[in-house]
């Protein structure tokens, strides 16, 4: 378990590094490099942007820049906002809250709703509730998250008056209801495409697990139905769903993004897309990177808590 | 089951395909819906009365079925069926092309990891797996933002951004292919080993190749009206489907054709061709051959 263990974790940090070169790469690709929003100000003559280059130690070779960086990322020490020059990482944390609560909450529905579907959907195949779930989990994946939002607002905020169609809160107000009255809207689309993922993993894991032998056997020894299902197939059909929540993370933070963007959350997402809008290059940066690494962290965790769960992984 | 077997056994490959494909009515309507939206925006605009781009402020907000506008017009007058169409041709022109360029980049990554495996697969590999890392979403509107946005660069984004899930798909496929009898009979005929690669082993690997190509058709579109539809992707005035979107939110209460019509067309087109690749996945799947 240990060797498992340190073997991931080594992967992990090879694989931070690549993600960081990477990072690094796209931060160079801006026209300008680092310093483009000072080349587009007027004030600057280029004798002042050499000398910034040069107080920077943006004039040292791309290898040395890259070690630099890396360890100051390392460090926590993300630059600064170009915008009001707030240090990166308390930016991003300021906005953490409220996407990390919009994430848990759609993933609380999707995994209730999702895990739900997909094992009726195995236990009754081919039924006309497996078909409808199938096709409807396919129309699902296929809708543009932002333009189920609209339809969403239109629907429950401008035609119906139930739900408010933005914010986090009501100005003046902040109490548990209100919040959750915002909350509702913007989960329930984010929640949509991860509810028919999880819908999809759950019917074909419980499908596979059905057709064990060793369920065959529960079956012929005269074990009731239901004990059958609950004590040995859905134990087993549920352990690989923790590598889906693993895998789902992406997509889950980009989802977030779209959510936010529609329903003016004030979460890390609209906050990347207010930063590009500003061309404000070191908050993007550390959001790419930040995504990233949580991206990595997760699929990191999901792998390990697999493994502590189901022995069969850390032999093979 | 036996019967099945036993028929699509006397079949050539090509017919059982065909038959499990027919079988499939799904993949077979989306088929269909793909035709009839590619048809429509290839030939539509010249049957309409209307040009995409004119702007008739004085007829602005008409709503669908009043009139000569058939489904309504937009906040500066121009027929929304018309943009439709020429949105449409926009958003599929972008969801093939980046397909075809995810696709040549994926294939030879996934060939050249799959064949050589060791450290060159490795290093492939990896940087697969650490261009994954990034949400979809994120790396692309991070690269949106760096560059100029327009049509091409629209396109090779998504590409940018598509095609490490088909590299992973050919690595597996080339990398258990190399052991077969036919590609050490290549090796052993004298064959090099590029074309070994390419001339053997990728058209091997050719169904599930496929299948990644539609889905990665449906992913593109997506993305290009995501993208457009936040302010990065094509530019107005020419129309797509996600920019038409672009202003729809804040004509929500007044005009909600305005934002009905381009999303049905995102989710027709993406339903669509997600439900073929799925079905082509069925029909082209070795392993149902095997009882």
């Amino acid at each position: 378990m240990a060797r498992y263990v340190v073997n991931r974790l080594a992967q992990s940090i090879m694989l931070l590094v690549i993600v960081s070169a990477i990072g690094f790469a796209i931060l160079h690709l801006a026209p300008g490099g680092p310093l483009s929003q000072f080349a587009a100000s007027a004030q600057m003559t280029q004798e002042d942007l050499d000398r910034v280059t040069k107080q920077l130690g943006l004039d040292r070779p791309l290898p040395i820049q890259y070690l630099d960086w890396f360890g100051r990322m390392v460090r926590g020490d993300w630059g600064k906002s170009y915008r009001d020059g707030e240090a990166v990482l308390s930016v991003v944390s300021s906005h953490l809250g409220a996407t990390l609560e919009l994430m848990a909450t759609a993933t609380i529905i999707a995994v209730l709703l999702g895990c739900w579907i997909g094992i009726l959907g195995a236990l009754r195949r081919y039924s006309l509730f497996d078909t409808l779930a199938t096709v409807g989990a396919m129309i699902a994946l296929s809708i543009p998250t932002f333009w189920f939002g609209l339809v969403t607002i239109y629907v429950f905020s401008v035609k119906l008056g139930w739900l408010p169609a933005g914010n986090r809160q009501t100005v003046g107000d902040g109490s548990f209801l209100d919040l959750l009255h915002h909350l509702i809207a913007p989960a329930m689309v984010l929640a949509l495409v991860e509810t028919a993922m999880w819908g999809r993993f759950m019917r074909s894991s419980m499908l596979e697990v059905i057709n064990q032998d060793y369920i065959r056997t529960a079956r012929a020894k005269g074990m009731p139905e239901w004990r059958i299902l609950t004590v040995h197939a859905l134990r087993n059909a549920l352990l690989p769903m923790i590598t889906v929540a693993g895998l789902q993370f992406p997509t889950l933070l980009g989802g977030a993004l779209v959510a936010e963007t529609v329903f003016t959350w004030p979460g890390m997402g609209r906050l990347f897309l207010d930063s590009i809008g500003y061309r404000d290059y070191p908050v993007v940066m550390g959001i790419l990177m930040f995504s990233a690494t949580m991206v990595l962290i997760g699929s990191l965790l999901a792998d390990i808590l697999y493994a502590v769960v189901d022995p069969r992984i850390r032999v093979g | 089951m036996t019967a099945a077997t036993l028929t699509s056994a006397q079949l050539a490959p090509g017919q059982a395909a065909w038959r499990r494909f027919r079988r499939h009515r799904l993949a077979l309507a989306g088929a269909v819906i793909i035709l009839v939206l590619v048809l429509g925006s290839a030939i539509g605009p010249y049957l309409l009365p209307f040009d995409d781009t004119y702007i008739d402020i004085m007829k602005r907000f008409a709503p669908p079925l009043s009139g000569a506008h058939i489904l309504g017009t937009d906040e500066l007058g121009r027929d929304v069926l018309a943009r439709l169409m020429m949105g449409g041709r926009v958003s599929l022109t972008i969801g093939i092309v980046a397909m075809v360029i995810a696709m040549a980049v994926g294939i030879v990554v996934g060939a050249f990891a799959g064949f050589y495996g060791g450290v060159v697969g490795a290093v492939l590999m990896r940087l697969v797996d650490a261009v994954l890392c990034f949400p979809t979403i994120f790396l692309l509107l991070a690269l949106a933002a760096l560059t100029e946005p327009g049509l091409v660069t629209t396109t090779v984004l998504i590409a940018a951004t598509a095609w490490m899930w088909v590299a992973r798909v050919v690595e597996a496929q080339v990398r258990s292919l190399r052991e077969r009898e036919f590609a050490v009979a290549a090796l052993a005929f004298g064959s090099s080993n590029l074309r070994i690669m390419f001339r053997e082993l990728v058209p091997n690997a050719i169904a599930p190749i496929v299948v990644a190509a539609t889905l990665n058709v449906a992913k593109a579109i997506l993305l290009e009206s995501y993208l457009s539809y936040l302010g990065y992707g094509v530019q107005p005035p020419a129309a797509s489907l996600g920019n038409m979107l672009n202003n729809a939110q804040i004509y929500l209460t007044s005009a909600p054709w305005l934002a009905i019509a381009p999303g049905v067309a995102i989710t027709l087109a993406v339903t669509s061709f997600n439900f073929l690749g799925d079905g082509l996945r069925d029909a082209l799947d070795p392993r149902m051959n095997i009882p």
